[in-house]
């Protein structure tokens, strides 16, 4: 049964340039409570427009032309999100949907500690909390991520890249937030380590029931790890479907494109011909 | 006809407060011309140590680099001979461009300096390699680096470093950085330089699957030891070594997923 915890209709987003560009256009999807939906397509093709347009992350010159994102919350209550306030919305991010940024790595301040840039997270949207429980709780982050709490003192450039992307969605869980959007979270890291990334995304989604939007260009990771998957190219959802689908028999062009952009690691030698 | 020979090279960093961070631990490989080697393994394994000992911007602690059984000169027109021969492109085309040169210019500077072709012949030159990765030459020639894309930029990279007529190329991550959509492109272009000139590939990448398809042989390397060296879809598909069959497990490969996903019935997703 369907249980949706964002409902996007008829989205669109356009840089108001001279000419003007259209980088999202009528995109419509329904996101389900605890579903890792995968976003792929090439650089340009607006993956990351949508994903920060319906947290209404965008900055001048793109302007939100139409659609409306709405987001149920499971504490009660639809959200419409384009229609919050400027402090409505202050209160909504991080505390509902949490971001972990492309480039994650370099997203740490470098002259604090990893300790007090998660502790600044409860400053700023648990105000209630005193000192000793915000230092608590960001030691207990620093262990889910298994980075461990002895770390809190440790600056960014201490830990290697994988450690700081564990960091990075250690804050980004810090508000046990219903909806994690990532952006390329593993694109700088060795496969090695992205495994053991995938691998603790998956295990913090079923512990805490989360819903993840993963954008990457990576589509056979994708594949592994989402639940469903919309191929966007131009603005556009030119497919939505489960993964399994998508792999076994996609139905647009542009996804047996994209697919066959990727040699295979076994099988038959050669790419992916769909 | 080229060989290049890696014998026994080991590279050991002095590093300050840490002691002695042994990089290349006795690696011995031969690259023949008409050949590509795919060199693999994870971040810090000493994959691009041997790139940069075999540019001689790093000389080995011990061991030796041979080019057709002569090994690297030190200094001088030696080396200078020996890195005509042996070119290298980078990973990142936004870096390794200059900003206020036009493309003819990085074009024209290896073959006046290397005496390639006579003067006159230069700009006939330029053009003829621009084709030979696939560019419009009246569409890029007078171009800076910005006004191309970042696939452009790798194909100007990939021409300049056959600009001397090398007999070896290294090429250190030379698609990482490229929208996955051309990457492939890249790839192939670099496999049709490779088979057309005959010239000899090291490709250096994390990147197993694409190592697969474009390499005769696989080097893996862990910790700056080579832990395995076969054909490869030998190494790939029969990894013998325990650290190349973690790196196999680690790499997306969704044709192994979804066989076994289907085969525990996995239907609902819980195993992912």
């Amino acid at each position: 049964m369907p249980d949706p915890l964002l409902s996007v209709r008829d989205f669109s987003v356009v840089y108001d340039v001279d000419p003007p560009v259209a980088a999202v256009k009528n995109v419509t999807l329904e996101l389900q409570r605890g579903e890792i939906l995968g976003l792929a397509g090439e650089s340009g093709c607006g993956k990351t427009t949508l994903a920060y347009g319906i947290q209404r992350l965008l900055k001048a010159p793109a302007v939100i032309t139409g659609g409306s994102v709405v987001f149920h919350d499971g504490d009660g209550g639809d959200v419409d999100v384009n229609s919050l306030d400027a402090e409505q919305m202050r209160r909504f991010r991080w505390d509902k949907v949490s971001m972990v940024f492309q480039g994650a790595m370099n997203a740490l301040n470098p002259v604090a500690t990893i300790g007090s840039q998660l502790e600044d997270v409860f400053e700023v949207h648990r105000p209630n909390m005193s000192r000793r429980q915000r230092r608590d709780a960001a030691a207990e982050l620093l262990e889910i991520v298994k980075v461990g709490a002895q770390r809190a003192r440790s600056y960014p450039h201490e830990l290697s890249g994988g450690m700081r992307q564990r960091v990075m969605i250690a804050m980004a869980l810090a508000l046990r937030p219903q909806l994690m959007v990532m952006d390329e979270p593993t694109t700088a890291l060795d496969v090695l380590v992205q495994r053991e990334i995938l691998r603790q995304i998956s295990q913090l989604r079923e512990e805490f029931g989360f819903s993840v939007i993963f954008i990457t260009h990576d589509l056979p990771l994708l594949l592994e790890i989402s639940d469903r998957i919309a191929i966007m190219r131009e603005g556009e959802i030119v497919e939505l479907d489960t993964a399994e689908r998508i792999w076994h028999e996609p139905a647009d062009d542009y996804t047996r494109t994209l697919l066959s952009s990727f040699p295979r690691l076994t099988g038959e030698k050669g790419v992916v011909v769909r | 006809m080229s060989t290049l020979e890696v014998r026994h090279v080991s590279k050991v960093y002095n590093v300050r407060g840490a002691g002695r961070l042994t990089a290349l631990d006795d690696v011995s490989f031969t690259l023949n011309s008409g050949q590509t080697i795919g060199l693999v393994g994870q971040s810090g394994s000493g994959k691009s140590t041997i790139a940069k000992i075999l540019t001689q911007l790093e000389t080995p602690t011990s061991g030796e680099v041979l080019l057709d059984g002569a090994p690297i000169p030190r200094r001088g027109t030696g080396l200078r001979r020996y890195r005509q021969q042996l070119r290298m492109v980078f990973q990142d085309p936004f870096a390794s461009l200059n900003p206020y040169h036009s493309i003819r210019y990085h074009l024209q500077r290896p073959l006046e300096l290397d005496r390639v072709v006579p003067k006159g012949e230069v700009d006939d030159e330029v053009r003829r390699l621009l084709d030979r990765v696939r560019l419009d030459p009246d569409a890029v020639i007078d171009r800076r680096p910005h006004e191309l894309s970042g696939g452009q930029r790798q194909r100007i990279a990939i021409a300049r470093a056959l600009a001397s007529r090398p007999a070896i190329l290294v090429a250190d991550e030379p698609v990482s950085m490229l929208d996955v959509s051309i990457r492939l492109g890249v790839l192939n272009l670099l496999a049709d330089l490779q088979r057309e000139e005959g010239l000899g590939v090291l490709y250096i990448t994390h990147d197993l699957a694409t190592a697969r398809h474009f390499s005769d042989e696989i080097i893996v390397l862990n910790q700056g030891r080579i832990v395995e060296h076969g054909t490869a879809d030998d190494v790939i598909l029969r990894p013998q070594d325990p650290y190349t069959q973690e790196l196999r497990a680690a790499s997306p490969d969704p044709e192994r997923f979804f066989a076994s996903a289907g085969a525990a019935g996995a239907a609902e997703g819980g195993a992912r």
